[in-house]
């Protein structure tokens, strides 16, 4: 059971995460995606509010979103408290600190509005928007690695 | 009942998977736009491979879900927002080192600092919400 500790395999871990689309559709009847998560949460936080991309979100009838990464971060705890022998390190030393803590919530704004902007993210887009033949989610997808691509060989070199 | 049980179980072994395969990982994500290493491709490729198998089984096969419901699928529209939204996104992702599903992976195993990830990703939800009506589409 040694292997388990370990980082899984590209093969097996690319495997398990598509699995997840015909698993959600079989069973809760859903197509894939995290990002959504983030409308639904708004909504909830601001029951009165007048926006109308809140106001008309019927975040009632997609519980299953807010089940499904509430089951993230629980998987996420069992996998690093049973599944790994060294603690887990996935942010950088650096961003702990004040500045890390801003750019962490700057990347973190671009992240929910620019997902929320395209109607997806990688999940939405690029795993199911793809899974599903749908043109946009490509289109989506290349401009996904635009603005990383930007930003680590365009942008960052200008504060290095 | 069995709806929610199910999302609720496959999030724990996604978010299991998350973590395991390190796609969580700000180091992943960074080598990879740095085309440091082959890993995160092969994973997303083949992530995009079973998925697409899979999805266009239930769709042709015609498959019912296990409550006897029709699986939904949706058809996203191609907008301003699959461009702009998309490259804003990706500058986020390379900053935050995560998607939205690695942001609550973090959460689960105890980053504290994903925090701050966690809520500029809801801020950034109301901020969209806010300005849809006057953004291009």
């Amino acid at each position: 059971m040694d292997w388990l500790a370990q980082p899984w395999p590209w093969w097996l871990s690319g495997a398990l995460l598509g699995l997840t689309v015909p698993a959600l559709l079989l069973l809760v009847g859903k197509p894939f995606g995290v990002s959504s998560s983030f409308r639904h949460l708004c909504s909830i936080c601001a029951p009165g509010s007048k926006l109308d991309y809140l106001k008309t979100n019927n975040w009632r009838g997609e519980a299953w979103n807010l089940l499904f990464v509430a089951g993230i971060v629980l998987g996420a705890f069992l996998a690093s408290r049973f599944l790994s022998r060294e603690p887990i390190v996935f942010l950088p030393e650096s961003y702990h600190s004040w500045t890390g803590i801003g750019l962490l919530f700057g990347g973190g704004v671009l992240v929910g509005f620019g997902t929320r902007y395209a109607d997806g993210c990688t999940s939405g887009h690029t795993v199911m928007g793809l899974a599903n033949l749908n043109w946009p989610s490509l289109v989506a997808t290349v401009f996904f690695f635009v603005g990383g691509l930007l930003l680590v060989w365009g942008i960052r070199p200008l504060f290095e | 009942m069995i709806r929610n049980v199910s999302a609720l179980v496959l999030g724990v072994l996604f978010g299991v998977v998350l973590v395991k395969s390190e796609v969580a990982s700000w180091f992943r994500i960074d080598t990879m736009f740095r085309f440091g290493e082959a890993r995160m491709y092969l994973i997303i490729c083949s992530a995009i491979g079973v998925a697409l198998v899979g999805a266009q089984l239930v769709k042709r096969l015609g498959l019912k879900t296990v409550d006897g419901g029709k699986p939904e699928f949706k058809n996203k529209p191609f907008t301003k927002g699959t461009v702009i939204g998309a490259t804003l996104f990706g500058i986020g992702w390379a900053i935050i080192g995560a998607c939205p599903g690695p942001i609550y992976a973090q959460l689960g195993i105890g980053e504290g600092y994903a925090l701050a990830s966690f809520a500029g990703a809801f801020a950034g939800a109301y901020l969209y919400a806010w300005l849809k009506p006057r953004l291009p589409h």
